[in-house]
């Protein structure tokens, strides 16, 4: 693992730590930018039809801008949430959802269950979605575990090798069964069909990403080294195994629900982290409204590109995710050598 | 007391360590030394239940360090080892903190803040307790670790090569501070070293091994001797007595 550039932490000798400040500037856009994204779209809605109890803005707001608004924060804070975990415990920056492979077998699994269950059985799906998620993740961690990389960058390399293999796969089944379009939907994160009523499932993913939170210790240390760990009496194999279930099953989730959001797990835990630091329970928070704030900012924008039309989400995301990354990547290697 | 009872270790076909028996008293600082490969890091590490044995037990104070919970364990015996190559971006006084851990999972109290403000004072770290530990050199990186393993302040402390990379003037302080924390502080500590020298002048008790077997166990004049020497590590030496102790020239020149 690299430590990116050097990086001067801001931490100052007294008062208020480095991502207090952060994560009260970030949760204030945030704020203001959700605001906002309650009156973007193409039924109009605005604060002053609210006032006046008009009653088609009224449903509008309740039925779909708000789902979508709570739907957005759920899943951009619990990816990015999910990478953090997923790069300290894996050792490795460039470790995510998206180049483990994990978000493919979340996508095959649903394919699966959509097959197996018909359309109707949200829990159905999830459960086999994240089955398969963990079994994806679990095959990763074995497969960095058995070669030992020299480098780096190979094992995220590795990983979107193997997702891109069952990427494959699944467009092939998706093909054979007559699913393609809906495969499309479930790789392409997308907003715009969050209603009332079917994101419900998304709070689970704010409940585990409160158990990682309460894990924020452990999987620091556990990112310090397997000795370093067990020496602080960190039952070292439970922990790594158990955080990365954890980030499998939040992927899973999120997958299921609105789809996959490319680049998020990767870019926002390394820019937070950049910035802040390591240590996990301090980050966290700050790693959680980032990646909030990003994809509500994509998702604004993806509305208000080519009003009235919307772009999949995960398009904007991945054109302004793929030029962060390439970014991170370069000064990785300028650092580390 | 720290009791090693018949523990044997294997890799494979190679036997590591072959039915090892030791016991260490509380008190004093223990110097473990022999050839590379002699099998001294591998019993430190079953000592510290880093490693399961194949055979024999380990017990710290009565307590078998294969069935009792970790957490318990690292509040009683702390183990470093050579390499702390740190990737993860910590500051300081974040990884000085970690050495709680064990005590109150992360959230400090009052009291852990004491011991934290102590060790970054008693290692002198101050004047960078907010850098990064990545940033660090190798000497004020072990003074680091070397705080929050007093911070996890545990009756034994076991050093696997603490003077690994380090330079002489910073391997002298290393050992100056081994020595303190058994004379000031009364704790246990048990060391693998390298250099017999270092051994002789710091420690109180020398336990010598090769070939997974421990072939010596006495006080440095007991083990610094131009025999026991070409019987632990294969090399004729010749001993110096200083007033500080015995002094083995393994470095000479014997034309």
């Amino acid at each position: 693992m690299t430590s990116g550039a050097t990086t001067p932490r801001t931490t100052s000798g007294s008062g208020l730590p480095a991502e207090a400040g952060f994560v009260v500037a970030a949760l204030a856009v945030l704020v203001v930018a959700a605001a906002a994204s309650l009156f973007v779209g193409v039924s109009a809605v605005s604060p002053r039809g609210l006032i006046e109890g008009d009653d088609h803005q009224w449903r509008v707001f309740w039925e779909s801008r708000i789902p979508r608004l709570a739907a957005i924060l759920l899943a951009g804070s619990a990816m990015s949430v999910a990478g953090l975990i997923m790069q300290s415990l894996v050792r490795n920056r460039f470790v995510a959802p998206s180049t483990a492979g994990t978000v493919e077998a979340a996508s095959l699994g649903l394919l699966i269950a959509t097959v197996w269950f018909g359309s109707t059985s949200v829990i159905g799906k999830m459960v086999i979605a994240v089955a398969f998620a963990l079994l994806g993740t679990a095959f990763f961690l074995s497969l960095v575990q058995r070669l030992r990389f020299a480098d780096i960058v190979l094992v995220p390399l590795a990983g979107i090798v193997f997702g891109g293999v069952i990427q494959a796969a699944t467009t092939f089944f998706a093909f054979q069964w007559d699913l393609l379009q809906s495969l499309n939907a479930w790789t392409q994160g997308d907003f715009s069909g969050t209603l009332r009523g079917r994101y419900e499932l998304l709070y689970v993913v704010g409940a585990l990403m409160l158990v990682g939170y309460l894990y924020a210790d452990r999987f620091t240390l556990v990112g310090m080294g397997r000795e370093f760990a067990m020496n602080l009496g960190v039952r070292y194999e439970r922990v790594l195994y158990g955080g990365l279930a954890l980030a499998a099953t939040i992927t899973a989730v999120v997958v299921v629900v609105v789809g996959a959001i490319p680049f998020i797990g990767l870019i926002v835990p390394n820019l937070v982290t950049m910035a802040l630091g390591d240590h996990l329970r301090r980050v966290l928070p700050a790693t959680a409204i980032g990646g909030a704030l990003f994809v509500l900012l994509c998702d604004i924008l993806s509305r208000t590109i080519r009003y009235p039309y919307e772009v999949p989400v995960g398009t904007v995301v991945s054109v302004l995710g793929g030029v962060i990354f390439v970014v991170l990547i370069l000064r990785s290697r300028v650092g580390a050598r | 007391m720290i009791e090693v009872s018949g523990v044997t270790k294997r890799y494979g076909d190679a036997t590591v360590l072959d039915n090892v028996s030791l016991t260490l008293h509380r008190g004093g600082v223990t110097a473990l030394v022999g050839a590379n490969g002699a099998g001294k890091s591998t019993l430190l590490s079953i000592i510290g239940r880093l490693l399961t044995p194949e055979a024999g037990r380990v017990s710290v104070d009565g307590l078998d360090v294969a069935t009792t919970p970790s957490t318990e364990l690292a509040r009683r015996l702390s183990i470093l080892r050579q390499e702390n190559t740190v990737a993860v971006r910590l500051t300081v006084r974040e990884l000085v903190e970690f050495g709680r851990f064990p005590h109150s999972g992360g959230r400090l109290t009052a009291n852990d803040r004491d011991h934290v403000e102590r060790a970054i004072d008693y290692l002198q770290l101050r004047p960078f307790e907010h850098r990064p530990v990545d940033q660090l050199s190798g000497g004020q990186r072990q003074r680091v670790f070397i705080a929050m393993v007093l911070c996890q302040d545990t009756d034994y402390v076991l050093l696997d090569e603490p003077l690994n990379n380090l330079d002489m003037r910073h391997a002298v302080q290393t050992m100056h501070l081994v020595r303190r924390l058994a004379t000031d502080l009364g704790k246990t500590l048990v060391v693998v070293l390298h250099d017999i020298n270092f051994a002789a002048h710091h420690a109180d008790r020398i336990v010598a091994m090769k070939d997974g077997r421990i072939l010596a166990d006495g006080t440095p004049s007991e083990i610094v001797t131009p025999a026991q020497i070409q019987a632990i590590f294969d090399l004729e030496v010749d001993v110096h007595h200083l007033d500080a102790g015995p002094f083995a020239a393994y470095f000479a020149r014997r034309d």
